[in-house]
């Protein structure tokens, strides 16, 4: 095991798959010479070179559109967002283009292609820096979602993004980039797409929560310990496909539930997870299941109102006393 | 002082007025550049490629008049956008490149894949939405596509195709395989951001592609002049890229010009900005009553007619008969017959096919 920073993590992914597969590049803004607005691409352009590392104007729609061209004809591009927030102007796209192209053509067309970048808030920057897109994306079939927790998922899952055949969205934060985590030396370390972990183990009640907010409920757990609540952790680091299977047999075993969703509330992940659970784990419910998310409101610049937007540990505490009736 | 104000019923925003041609001294884009003055012998095309693109554009011509007569009969559903009138642009575009070159265009694409290996049985079946279409009765009308023979397909969000084109092009210098890309588009895309993201990107990093608008004068129901300022063409400038416009009535013309424009793209790996000028036939869907031009405009792009111009190229250069005309329009009537024939026996496709094609591996755990 070796301890690597969240960048250098997806930093590692990006460089082992572009060393062993010539088709692979790299297209974004201030990806090359720069070396990454946050440093996640440092020394790729030194080691493969301007035609592989490739410096983007800020067109977000047209650069994500000729990414799902040259990944049509026959290459696999990896799409960098300075931050999804900006990736709504390449929406058309994702949308319309990489999620749909080969079914309208009957199959005609392979999208290989990964768009990633930082997702959700990194601290004041107001309203329009601030959104969580994963379950805007997961709404759209033809798409996969990733939004990871730790430097070890982000690695195994992105190699593993870069190698799938369709477009698959791989979500990080700004506020997780410097995070130190173990990730395995194993030569070619991959996690499939599409299976949740649970991350820590628990009896009392079941918290879901991925990308930033796992942080926050692993805080909340904590905290909780000390009073000698149990809490399990379900991470479900793959947005879609969504492995419900592993999430309903945490709930089979604490029979509550908490779901922590750094996005709005109307139609989000939470909304989605909270419908599964009561179609697949209704007979084994002891509480209603709750959610901590943002609230219905844009994200506030002033530090005392971005702190009340943000879900914090104590929001997820007060969830956890609601489910468990300790208060 | 303060400025006069003007009356609210002097205030307006969009220019007015009905037709391309027929509005005052507004009248831009829209003038069609004189054809070429050169036979096929002097542009290396034989008498057999001048008949063989006769027979091309009438075989879009009839395929067209017949779908619509389907369409009107109710034997199937969904958007219609006819290409009548701009069938030299197809051909004489698919004569000027290379068989490997790449095509995209956006949804008034019947022209563009029955000159690029759609039969005419595989497009007649993905306008009926059959299984035995092009692609597989999923995407219809506006979807055609032959990969295998570079064409890319049609596409239905105005401007969402041209960065795609322009990624097409891309990998091609990625991988220096000497491929040139087309991607047409038509002038009601010219507004959209997605060109000038893509052009400025293309210029910059030198991709081998061609950008064509195929200027039919209208985007949907509004005139050039009311959707677009200046002349179209000069959108180049901004990019410093190298430009025409082309008379889209002769394909002779579109042919030369194309030819000229491909081989300058292969050479130097640089794009180029087409406006080919042409007329829609018809309107822009089937459910469009035309109001916003006058029938006088119509018919004299009639006299213009692409179709009836290579024909009577063809008589009046004793190239080949009446009755070789005849035979020929005899023949791809019959075609066209048997496509409709072979649409309606095709079968729909399956239930389970709802869940094919989204995804490259057959066991994706779809949500539910």
């Amino acid at each position: 095991m070796a301890e690597l920073q969240f960048r250098e993590a997806i930093r590692a992914a990006i460089d082992e798959e572009m060393s062993q597969d010539e088709d692979i590049f790299v297209m974004g803004e201030e990806v090359a010479e720069y070396d990454g607005a946050y440093k996640v691409t440092e020394g790729l352009l030194d080691k493969h070179g301007p035609k592989r590392m490739i410096d983007t104007p800020i067109s977000e729609l047209g650069f994500a559109g000729i990414g799902v061209g040259a990944a049509m004809n026959g290459l696999r591009p990896i799409v960098e967002f300075m931050t999804f927030n900006f990736a709504v102007l390449a929406a058309d796209q994702i949308i319309n283009h990489a999620s749909k192209a080969r079914y309208m053509t009957g199959g005609q067309v392979e999208i290989p292609i990964v768009f990633r970048g930082p997702n959700a808030s990194a601290g004041q920057l107001s309203a329009t820096h601030s959104v969580s897109y994963d379950a805007m994306y997961a709404h759209f079939p033809g798409l996969k979602v990733i939004y990871t927790s730790e430097p070890a998922d982000a690695k195994g899952l992105l190699k593993s993004a870069i190698r799938d055949d369709n477009p698959v969205l791989f979500m990080e934060s700004e506020q997780m980039y410097g995070l130190k985590g173990e990730v395995p030396d194993e030569d070619d370390f991959t996690i499939p797409i599409g299976k949740a972990k649970v991350k820590r183990e628990g009896s009392d009640v079941t918290v879901i929560a991925h990308g930033k907010m796992y942080h926050v409920a692993t805080q909340a757990a904590e905290k909780l310990a000390k009073e000698d609540v149990d809490v399990e952790i379900v991470d479900p680091r793959t947005v879609k496909p969504l492995d419900i299977e592993t999430i309903v047999k945490s709930i089979r075993k604490t029979n509550r539930c908490v779901i922590v969703d750094e996005a709005h509330p109307f139609g989000g992940l939470a909304a989605e997870v909270g419908y599964l659970i009561q179609r697949e784990a209704f007979d084994y419910l002891d509480a209603p299941v709750q959610r901590v998310t943002l609230p219905d409101t844009n994200a506030p610049f002033a530090k005392n109102l971005f702190d009340e937007w943000l879900p914090s540990p104590d929001q997820v505490i007060d969830a956890i006393n609601t489910v468990t009736y300790r208060k | 002082m303060a400025k006069k104000e003007k009356n609210a019923e002097e205030v307006s925003f969009t220019p007015e007025g009905t037709g391309i041609r027929t509005n005052g001294e507004i009248v831009r884009s829209t003038e069609l550049p004189d054809p070429t003055d050169k036979k096929h012998t002097d542009l290396d095309l034989s008498d057999e490629d001048v008949v063989d693109m006769f027979e091309q554009m009438y075989l879009q011509r009839r395929f067209e008049e017949r779908a619509m007569q389907m369409y009107q009969k109710g034997k199937f559903g969904g958007f219609l956008h006819l290409y009548m009138g701009q069938e030299a642009i197809s051909t004489g575009t698919t004569y000027a490149l290379n068989d490997d070159d790449d095509i995209i265009t956006a949804y008034r694409d019947h022209g563009w894949g029955l000159v690029r290996g759609v039969s005419p049985k595989e497009g007649m079946a993905e306008l009926y939405g059959k299984v035995t279409g092009c692609s597989k009765g999923k995407g219809g009308s506006m979807h055609f596509a032959n990969v295998d023979k570079h064409f890319w397909g049609g596409y239905g969000i105005v401007g969402g195709h041209i960065p795609l084109g322009g990624g097409i092009a891309f990998a091609n210098k990625y991988k220096q395989n000497g491929r040139v890309t087309a991607c047409f588009l038509g002038d009601g895309a010219v507004p959209q951001g997605a060109l000038h993201e893509t052009l400025n990107m293309s210029q910059n990093w030198g991709l081998p592609c061609i950008y064509a608008v195929e200027n039919n004068g209208y985007a949907m129901g509004t005139a050039v002049h009311r959707h677009s300022v200046g002349e179209i063409v000069d959108r180049a400038d901004g990019f410093s890229m190298k430009k025409m416009v082309i008379n889209g009535m002769d394909v002779l013309t579109v042919y030369e010009k194309m030819k000229e424009i491909a081989d300058d793209v292969r050479e130097n790996s640089e794009p180029w900005f087409v406006e080919i000028r042409t007329y829609r036939y018809r309107g822009h869907s089937m459910s469009d009553p035309m109001k916003y031009r006058t029938k006088e405009e119509l018919e004299e792009y009639e006299q213009l007619d692409p179709v009836e111009r290579i024909k009577n190229y063809l008589l009046d250069e004793d190239i080949i008969d009446e009755d070789k005309v005849e035979e020929i329009e005899d023949s791809v009537e019959d075609t066209v017959m048997e496509a409709i024939d072979f649409a309606e026996e095709s079968d729909f496709p399956e239930k389970e096919a709802l869940y094919d094609h989204m995804f490259a591996e057959d066991d994706y755990p779809f949500h539910r």
